[in-house]
């Protein structure tokens, strides 16, 4: 193999898996330092710069950090980074005076269409350049589906206030109950650029028997929870059947049980493990008593006089075919019907924009979806930006966050007369931590603590009242211990050849055995010749060059723990702890395109 | 030193031996001895022979005297047996030991200060009565606790650090333990583990005394210019006569070398060593060919290492003092003292 290039941005990008895992590239690691240090407000701002929404986040993210957290290869459970970031926005200081201040206007439009995390956070990136952004949305306040669709015991009002509050108060217009139904008359407005951040909005339906007959006990999950929200729902039948298993549907069960269903049940076409809600939202559905029924097909309403009673589910099983592709099968049970008083329908999301006409320059794609290029987020009309759920279906917020800071860019690159295509690189330092012979500016001593629950309010109380929000946070003890756990996998293993003496002191103190000092070879055979197995060939090989005796050194990235020991141990400091952090780069920072070392 | 102590986690697919053990359940503490120290090698290469040979923890006394090397038994085997003797006592406490309980084994380790010095007596009188153990010399040239210092096995001819030429002969350990008759002795160096896994898990399959001087860098004093001890001089002027496998069970010999560069040596305890040859004449059953050849190449600077002598048919301590297979403390007080009219015997036979 090649010695390793450590000056490649992404190379020690994805040692951090954390960060390299979320869309929007938070530099996880720096926070829960923060974090454990006490500097809470320090690690909101981190946070907020990046993600926009930790205190929403916090609770709602979907988190695709903490499979990805390298904990989870060392023992059983990820560091529950998530939850952490809730502590940072818990226990942070007025931040107020850290945002960035409303700057003189530079003459420039930007209409944002919805008002949900996508727009937020392009309104976030360009107001402070000056950008005269105005959001339009047909709800009476900010925040888009996180707002209708989340339920208020998962996520407070006042949290939205606040982090949506924070953005509007950087100048930005907001437009509240003021839909756009027209993209052509909104075109016709002369903005400099429009950006469509207007989600999913449409439930999808579920076309069987019955449907129009007991069509007045049969709600479409986001828009009964959207609802909810606003105060029109209070009140279900006592006993609920809810279709789908995504993580809408996991909301709408738990609100349900909230607003009088007794006996809820939530049924599913496929099994348990295959649902494509998160597994920790299914773990809280059935900790409320909440039965998830598995491989039933839903074949007809059943009503009596225009009053429903009931659903029929066709049994199916899972099959296989030679491709590894999954087929549910009926299973030759009889059909089982299950009554019920009310059903609620969340079987998933679609786009719809029958609001924007033919003749806008925008072209669709036969999936109805608009054509966005997925590096730049323009549409074909390109004065237009779509992000979030309006650019490519239904994903989540850490996703509309990521698409608003690339969109932003887009359109403050467009507006400065810059091509957009060229996107700058992300923003890099990196320092060794060595504060003494044997001492580091972090804390390398390697916590055992298993993953710490997040204290919950009481089963009782909680489904008493609709908005007593259900997890109550980690206080500082647990957030500490819970921090601890953190790897520090941005504090980076580098290794100079010119100064290793062959002794060997490394490898023989690793705790992992992630070192081997032997020939070089291609990648496929030097994996089988490391002192440990390496079963993820998606962690990179760390390969430096030739050494005094010909042989080469190489690290295993996959579970070192960043102890430091290696550096530790070694005579010559041919091995450093050096930390690595990168931050993407946004609308308005100056930073280079063109490639340069990351020292 | 390292102030943290070496995490537990350890790498999710690491290997068990037969025991159901990795090699990190054949650790110690973390070592504080000076980044880098070859005597950390070795204790690494000693962790991997007992993980290797499946030994149980318990069943091995690790015995040392005083220095440097002599620290490292706190470093391997924590579940072990252990005494930290006397400065160059080792030998004479491990042979007590031994005398004691003949079903332990015996990991004597000790350093060139501890046994070519203050201890030389004590080492070669444990090697002439052929306890049954290990002896482990972690050799660097040098005192390095009170800051290097010639010892005896430095080089005549080498220099000090500050720069000071050492005046005074050698003392070559192989070279003695061959002559009072060691029956497995070799040499190996600390940054070949490969090479000194095998020896060691080699030595202790072997019944006798079993004498492996390794040649042990020491990074603080004794790694530079000048020094026949250093990482760079050893790798330049290393000449291995062989390079071993030890086989343990019924595993079928693998003879993907060429023909009659391997030789079978079937160990007392059924374990058998592979010795692929480098020197096609080296005979490792020749105790004088192996001093003449030793001599030999000593004399041009070479550093010769290997196994270098082995007697599959050697006998220990005990069979010459046809000594009671039971361990003393195992022994019942009848056995023990067997009643004034046995002693009335005995000492009427020596009337």
């Amino acid at each position: 193999m090649k010695p390793t290039d450590i000056a490649a941005p992404d190379y020690f990008h994805k040692v951090v898996d954390c960060q390299w895992a979320c869309p929007a590239h938070t530099p996880v690691p720096e926070y829960i330092r923060l974090i454990a240090q006490g500097r809470y407000s320090d690690a909101y701002m981190i946070n907020w710069k990046s993600n926009v929404f930790p205190g929403i986040l916090g609770r709602t993210c979907d988190r695709p950090c903490e499979p990805a957290c390298r904990r989870g290869r060392v023992e059983e459970n990820p560091v529950a980074i998530c939850r952490l970031k809730r502590v940072a926005a818990d226990f942070k200081d007025d931040i107020k005076q850290r945002l960035p201040r409303p700057s003189p206007r530079n003459g420039k439009r930007v209409a944002l269409v919805g008002g949900g995390p996508a727009s937020l956070t392009v309104a976030r990136d360009l107001a402070p350049l000056g950008y005269h952004c105005t959001v339009f949305d047909g709800d009476p306040e900010a925040g888009g589906m996180m707002r209708s669709q989340i339920p208020k015991f998962r996520l407070p009002n006042s949290v939205i206030d606040e982090e949506t509050g924070y953005i509007l108060g950087l100048g930005v217009d907001f437009k509240g109950g003021h839909r756009i139904e027209s993209m052509k008359s909104l075109l016709a407005e002369k903005y400099d650029a429009i950006f469509v951040g207007s989600g999913a909005p449409r439930g999808r339906e579920l076309d069987i028997p019955g449907r129009k007959e007991a069509a007045a006990n049969i709600h479409i999950g986001i828009e009964w929870l959207a609802n909810v929200s606003f105060g029109h729902v209070d009140k279900i039948g006592k006993r609920v059947i809810v279709l789908g298993g995504g993580n809408t549907a996991m909301d709408c069960c738990r609100t349900a049980r909230r607003l009088g269903g007794e006996t809820v049940k939530v049924v599913v076409r496929s099994g348990f493990e295959e649902m494509k809600a998160s597994p920790w939202e299914k773990e809280d559905a059935l900790h409320e008593d909440i039965p998830i029924l598995n491989y039933m097909v839903p074949v007809a309403f059943k009503h009596v006089a225009g009053k429903l009673i009931g659903v029929t589910f066709q049994k199916v099983k899972a099959e296989y075919d030679a491709k590894g592709r999954r087929n549910l099968v009926p299973s030759g049970e009889p059909d089982e019907t299950i009554t019920c008083d009310d059903v609620l329908v969340a079987v998933g999301q679609e786009n719809a924009f029958p609001w924007i006409e033919q003749d806008c320059g925008i072209e669709f794609d036969k999936w109805h979806m608009p054509k966005v290029d997925p590096k730049t987020f323009a549409s074909t009309n390109p004065k237009v930006f779509f992000g979030g759920d309006a650019a490519f279906g239904p994903k989540n917020i850490i996703w509309a966050v990521a698409h608003g800071h690339d969109a932003a860019l887009s359109i403050h690159k467009m507006l400065s007369g810059e091509d957009i295509t060229e996107r700058p690189l992300p923003e890099v330092q990196i320092s060794s931590q060595k504060m003494g012979i044997h001492e580091w500016s972090y804390d390398n001593d390697i916590s055992n603590d298993k993953r710490f629950k997040v204290p919950h309010r009481d089963k009782v109380i909680a489904l008493k009242d609709i908005r007593a929000e259900v997890e109550l946070g980690y206080d500082v003890k647990l957030a500490l211990g819970e921090a601890e756990r953190c790897l520090n996998c941005d504090v980076q293993t580098v290794f100079s050849t010119s100064l290793c003496i062959e002794c060997d002191a490394c490898a023989d103190i690793c705790p992992m055995d992630c070192i081997t000092f032997t020939g070089n070879g291609e990648e496929s055979d030097l994996r089988q010749r490391l002192k440990a197995p390496s079963p993820h060939p998606d962690q990179d090989l760390y390969v430096s060059s030739d050494l005094k005796t010909g042989r080469v050194m190489v690290k295993d990235e996959d579970v070192c723990l960043h102890c430091g020991l290696c550096a530790e141990r070694c005579p010559t400091g041919a091995w450093d702890m050096q930390k690595y952090f990168i931050e993407m780069t946004h609308a308005g920072s100056t930073c280079p395109t063109r490639s340069r070392s990351a020292a | 030193m390292t102030y943290i102590a070496k995490p537990k986690f350890h790498h999710p697919g690491l290997k068990k031996n037969e025991l159901g053990y990795t090699h990190r359940d054949y650790e110690g503490k973390i070592s504080t001895l000076c980044a880098g120290c070859g005597h950390d090698s070795i204790t690494a290469s000693i962790i991997e022979a007992c993980y290797e040979l499946s030994i149980e923890p318990h069943r091995v006394a690790k015995i040392s005297g005083i220095g440097c090397s002599s620290k490292t038994p706190d470093y391997f085997l924590g579940n072990s047996h252990g005494f930290n003797s006397v400065h160059g006592r080792m030998p004479s406490v491990l042979t007590g030991a031994n005398l004691a309980n003949r079903d332990l084994i015996y990991l004597g380790v000790s350093g060139d200060g501890d046994s070519a010095s203050i201890g030389f007596g004590q080492f070669a009188h444990s090697i002439r009565r052929g306890v049954n153990m290990t002896y482990i010399v972690e050799n660097n040239g040098v005192y390095g606790l009170t800051k290097g210092q010639f010892s005896a096995t430095a080089d005549r001819g080498s220099k000090s650090k500050k720069g000071v030429t050492n005046t005074d002969n050698a003392i070559d350990l192989v070279a003695i333990a061959l002559q009072l008759g060691a029956t497995f002795v070799a040499r190996s160096f600390s940054g070949d583990k490969s090479q000194l896994v095998p020896l060691i898990a080699a030595a202790i399959g072997h019944k006798g005394a079993s004498f492996i001087d390794v040649i042990s860098p020491c990074i603080a004093f004794n790694n530079h210019a000048g020094s026949t001890k250093s990482f760079d001089y050893v790798r330049e002027h290393n000449d291995a006569v062989n390079r071993l496998d030890v086989l343990v069970g019924r595993d079928p010999i693998a003879v993907d070398y060429a023909p009659g560069t391997v030789q079978v040596v079937e160990q007392h305890d059924g374990s058998k060593i592979a010795l692929r040859k480098i020197d096609a004449d080296y005979d490792p059953h020749d105790r004088l060919g192996a001093q003449t050849f030793l001599a030999r190449h000593a004399a041009k600077g070479q550093i010769v290492t290997g196994l270098l002598y082995v007697d599959p048919d050697a006998e220990d301590l005990h069979e010459h003092l046809n000594t009671v297979e039971t361990p003393l403390n195992t022994l019942e007080a009848d056995t023990l003292c067997p009643g004034s009219a046995v002693l009335d015997k005995i000492n009427a036979s020596l009337r």
